[in-house]
C-alpha cells in the first residue's frame, strides 16, 4: 500500500465512522427534543396543586414535559393527574414540609448533590455527594436525613465497589459521618473487616435506624441496627439488603438475594418480623427487584421496576401475604414516599 | 547486552532494518520516532474510546438501566486481575512470534469489535461483555505496544519516547470523559451516541495502527544487527534466531528491578484511598470528588515528557525510585490537617508526577535491561508485578484503615515508603544512573 493509499483509506474510515456517529447523535437529539417538547404522556396538574393532603411523592418518569421532575398524586387517586414541580431528582424522599432530592448535576463533567427543598421549592440545604445517588430517607419527624451514594468517578481506583452512607441533621446540615467510621458489632464482637460497606437506611426514630452492612470480601450482608448517640451498628440478622421499616414499626421489608452472584444476582422482596425473626420471602414476585422498598400501608409494599422504555419505570405494589400477585400501582414513576397530611410519612 | 536499534523519522517509507547504530543526537521531542508518535495517537484514540464508556457507565447503569452498581463493582476487581495475567501472555506471545505490532493489533481489535455489541444489545450483559473484552484486549496489547516503542527508539531516548507516548495516551484519557459528558449534556439520554462515538474512535485507532505503525521485529533486527557487525553485506546473510531466554528476566538486573517494583508497589495504596482521605477533610475535595482523577491525569500528562527526558539523562532507575517521593508527598499532603483547595490540588500534582516518573519510565527501564528477544515479556513482567503488588497494597491498606483510622494509616504507609525509597535506591545502585547510552553487557 502506498503512503497515499494509506492516507486515503484512513480518511475514508474516519469520515465514515465519525459521520455515522454524528448521524446517530443528530437523530437522538431530534428524538430527545421532540420528546421533551411533547406534552407529558400522563395527565398533569399545575405545580400549585402539589404537596396537598394525603399523597404520594415520587420522581415522574413519564416521557414528555416534566420527565425526571418531582411530583405528587393524591393517595386515594394514584392514577389521577400529577402535580409536578420543576425540580429534577434521581432519588427523592419527602416529609409533610420538605423533600430530599439527590441530583446528578449535568455539566461538561457531572457532579452529584443532595439537597433539601421545602415544598415551595426553596433550597434549604445542599451538600456534595461522592458519586451516583442511590437512596435517601427522612427520620419520622424530618429532623434527620440519610443518603447513600456510590463512590464513582475514580477510574484508577482499585477500591472496587464502594458506597458512602451518611446521616445529616436537616436543621444545620451537620453530618454524623460515613457509617464506615462507626463501630460495627457482629455477634457481639467489633468487626474490622476492611471491605465493609453500608447502604439503605430506614429510621425508627431520631436515634435508632436500620441499614445494610455488606462485607464484600466474604459477600455477606447483615441487617444492622444503628444507634446515633453511641455511633454503633449492631448486626441483628443476615442476608438482608435495603431495609424499610413498616409504618407500625413491627416488620422490615427488604430485598434478599435468592439466586446468582455478581452480574447474575437476583433479588426478591422479603419481610422480616422483628419480634419473631421470621422471614417471608415473597416469591410470587419473580422479577429482580433492585430498590429500597416502601410501605403503602402495614400490609402492602411498593417498589420500582424498570419497564421496556429506557429510563422509565413503574411503581408496583405487592401484598405481604405472599398470595396476591404484584400489580402496577403508579405507572411511569420512581422512588415513592407516602406522605400523610397529619405529619407522618413513610418510604 | 543492549543492542541499539533505530527507526528514525527521516527513513524513507518507515523501513527499519535498523542495522546502523544510533547517532548521537540531543534527546528531545523532535527526535522521537514517528512510530512512537503513531502509536501514541493509536493509544489516544483508544483511550478516548474506552474512557468515554467508562465515564458514563455508573450513570448509564443506574439511570439508563435502573440498576444498582453492586454487580459492576463486584466484577471490576476480577477483571483487573485477569488483565494483569493476560499481560504476561501478551508480552510472551509477542516475543515468541517476534510480531509485537500484530499481537498488539489483536488486543486493540478485540476491544473495538466488542463495542459493536453495545450498539445492538445495550444492557447490563452487553456492558459486562464489553468491559471484559476491553480489559483482556488491554492486557494483550500493553506489553507488545511498549516493545514496539522500545524497538522504534534509541537507547538514549527511550525515556523520552515513553514520555511522549504516555502524554498522548493521557490526552485521550482526558478527552474521552469530556466527549462523553458533552454528548450527554446535549442529549441527556444519549448513551447510544456515546457508544457509537466510542466505537468510531476505536475503529479509527485500529485502522491507524494497522496502516501507519510499521511492524518492527526486534528479534530479527537484533539478529541482523549482530550479523551486520561482521560486514557490510550482512543483511543478506542467513539470520540466526536469538532464542528467548527467561533468565534475562528472572536473573541479573531485571530480577532486582522486579523486586524493587514489587516492594514499592506494596506501598502504593491506590488513588482511590488518597481521594477518600482528601474528601473526608476538605470541602473542596468533597465537592469535586468525582473529578479528582482528572486532575491527576492532567498532572500526569504534563510531567510525562519532562520526566521521561530526565530519565534519559540521569538514569531511569533513579527517576523510577525517586519518583516515589511524589507518592510520599501525596500521602503526607492528604493526611496533614490542612484543608482547602490548595492542599487538594497540590496532592493531585504530586500523584500525577509520581505516575509520570514511574509508569513509562519503568517500561523504559525494563526495556533497557532486557534483550530485544525478551522486551515484551520483560516489560509485561514489570507491569504485572506492579499491578499485583498494588492490588495487595489496596487490600492491606483497607485493613489498616479500619484498624487505625484513615489519617494514621496514611502516615504509617508514608513512613514505610520513606524507609523503602533509600533502601530500594541501594538495591538498584549498580545501575541507578545507567541511561542506556552505555552498552550494558
Amino acid at each position: 500500500m502506498t503512503a497515499r493509499a494509506k492516507w486515503v483509506a484512513i480518511i475514508l474510515i474516519a469520515v465514515v465512522a465519525l459521520g455515522a456517529t454524528a448521524a446517530i447523535g443528530v437523530y437522538a437529539w431530534v428524538q430527545y427534543q421532540a420528546r421533551q417538547h411533547a406534552p407529558s404522556t400522563v395527565p398533569t396538574a399545575p405545580a400549585a396543586g402539589w404537596a396537598r393532603g394525603d399523597r404520594i411523592v415520587f420522581r415522574n418518569t413519564a416521557a414528555g414535559a416534566g420527565y425526571g421532575f418531582v411530583g405528587s398524586v393524591p393517595l386515594d387517586d394514584p392514577k389521577g393527574a400529577r402535580a409536578l414541580t420543576s425540580v429534577p431528582c434521581d432519588r427523592v424522599a419527602a416529609t409533610t414540609r420538605d423533600f430530599s432530592c439527590l441530583q446528578t448535576v449535568r455539566g461538561i463533567t457531572p457532579t452529584y448533590t443532595g439537597t433539601i427543598f421545602d415544598n415551595a421549592g426553596r433550597m434549604l440545604l445542599t451538600w456534595p455527594l461522592p458519586g451516583v445517588p442511590s437512596r435517601t430517607r427522612f427520620s419520622p419527624d424530618g429532623s434527620l436525613v440519610a443518603t447513600t451514594a456510590f463512590i464513582t468517578g475514580d477510574t484508577y481506583a482499585s477500591v472496587g465497589f464502594s458506597t458512602e452512607t451518611a446521616i445529616r441533621s436537616t436543621k444545620d446540615g451537620s453530618s454524623f459521618g460515613n457509617l464506615e467510621d462507626w463501630t460495627l458489632l457482629i455477634d457481639g464482637a467489633v468487626n474490622r473487616e476492611p471491605d465493609r460497606n453500608f447502604w439503605g437506611i430506614t429510621f425508627r426514630d431520631d436515634n435508632t435506624f436500620y441499614a445494610t452492612a455488606g462485607l464484600l470480601t466474604t459477600g455477606r450482608t447483615f441487617l444492622v441496627k444503628g444507634d446515633l448517640a453511641a455511633r454503633t451498628l449492631t448486626a441483628i440478622a443476615d442476608t438482608v439488603e435495603c431495609p424499610s421499616l413498616s409504618p407500625d414499626g413491627t416488620r422490615i421489608a427488604f430485598k434478599r438475594v435468592t439466586s446468582g452472584v455478581g452480574p447474575t444476582v437476583h433479588w426478591t422482596p422479603a419481610v422480616l418480623d422483628l419480634a419473631t425473626g421470621k422471614v417471608d420471602v415473597l416469591r410470587i414476585e419473580r422479577r429482580n427487584v433492585d430498590d429500597q422498598i416502601a410501605w403503602l400501608d402495614d400490609t402492602t409494599l411498593l417498589y420500582g421496576l424498570a419497564n421496556s422504555t429506557p429510563g422509565d419505570s413503574d411503581v408496583w405494589q405487592l401484598k405481604t401475604d405472599g398470595r396476591s400477585a404484584p400489580a402496577v400501582f403508579l405507572a411511569h414513576a420512581w422512588s415513592p414516599t407516602i406522605v400523610h397530611a397529619d405529619g407522618s410519612s413513610h418510604g | 547486552m543492549y543492542i541499539s536499534f533505530s527507526n528514525k523519522p527521516k527513513q524513507p517509507d518507515g523501513s527499519h532494518d535498523g542495522t546502523e547504530s544510533a547517532p548521537r543526537r540531543p534527546a528531545g521531542l523532535r527526535t522521537v520516532s514517528s512510530t512512537v508518535v503513531g502509536f501514541g495517537i493509536v493509544s489516544m484514540l483508544t483511550d478516548i474510546s474506552s474512557e468515554s464508556v467508562t465515564a458514563v457507565l455508573p450513570i448509564y447503569i443506574t439511570s439508563g438501566l435502573g440498576l444498582s452498581l453492586i454487580a459492576y463493582g463486584f466484577l471490576d476487581g476480577v477483571y483487573q486481575g485477569v488483565s494483569a495475567l493476560v499481560r504476561i501472555a501478551g508480552g510472551y506471545t509477542s516475543d515468541r512470534l517476534d510480531q509485537p505490532k500484530w499481537v498488539a493489533f489483536t488486543g486493540y481489535a478485540i476491544a473495538a469489535v466488542a463495542r459493536i455489541g453495545l450498539l445492538f444489545a445495550a444492557g447490563f450483559g452487553a456492558i459486562l461483555a464489553v468491559i471484559s473484552a476491553d480489559r483482556i484486549g488491554k492486557g494483550i496489547r500493553t506489553a507488545p505496544r511498549d516493545a514496539v516503542i522500545t524497538a522504534a527508539s534509541r537507547p538514549d531516548n527511550l525515556g523520552t519516547s515513553f514520555g511522549v507516548h504516555r502524554t498522548l495516551d493521557n490526552i485521550g484519557a482526558a478527552i474521552g470523559p469530556l466527549l462523553a459528558f458533552f454528548i450527554l449534556l446535549l442529549i441527556p439520554n444519549g448513551y447510544l451516541t456515546v457508544f457509537a462515538a466510542s466505537l468510531a474512535f476505536a475503529l479509527i485507532g485500529v485502522a491507524v495502527l494497522g496502516l501507519f505503525v510499521p511492524n518492527v521485529r526486534p528479534r530479527q533486527a537484533a539478529a541482523h544487527a549482530a550479523v551486520a557487525g561482521g560486514g557490510p553485506d550482512a543483511a543478506a546473510a542467513p539470520v540466526p534466531r536469538p532464542t528467548f531466554d527467561w533468565s534475562v528476566i528472572t536473573a541479573g538486573p531485571m530480577r532486582r528491578v522486579l523486586a524493587a517494583a514489587g516492594i514499592l508497589g506494596l506501598l502504593t495504596i491506590g488513588d482511590g484511598f488518597v481521594y477518600l482521605v482528601l474528601q473526608a477533610r476538605s470541602n473542596f475535595a468533597a465537592q469535586w470528588f468525582p473529578l479528582l482523577y482528572v486532575g491527576t491525569n492532567v498532572a500526569f500528562l504534563l510531567f510525562a515528557i519532562p520526566l521521561g527526558r530526565l530519565s534519559d539523562r540521569v538514569g531511569r532507575a533513579r527517576v523510577f525510585v525517586f519518583g516515589h517521593l511524589g507518592l510520599l508527598a501525596a500521602y503526607v499532603t492528604a493526611a496533614l490537617p490542612v484543608t482547602g483547595a490548595a492542599a487538594t490540588l497540590l496532592c493531585l500534582v504530586f500523584l500525577g508526577a509520581f505516575y509520570a516518573a514511574t509508569d513509562g519510565v519503568l517500561a523504559a527501564l525494563a526495556a533497557q535491561l532486557t534483550t530485544p528477544a525478551t522486551h515484551g515479556t520483560g516489560i509485561a513482567a514489570a507491569q504485572t508485578v506492579v499491578a499485583l503488588s498494588r492490588f495487595v497494597a489496596a487490600v492491606g491498606f483497607g485493613i489498616l484503615w479500619t484498624v487505625l483510622g484513615r489519617e494514621t494509616s496514611m502516615f504509617v504507609v508514608a513512613g514505610l515508603l520513606a524507609i523503602a525509597i533509600p533502601l530500594i535506591a541501594l538495591l538498584l545502585r549498580p545501575f541507578l544512573s545507567a541511561t542506556g547510552q552505555r552498552q550494558v553487557s
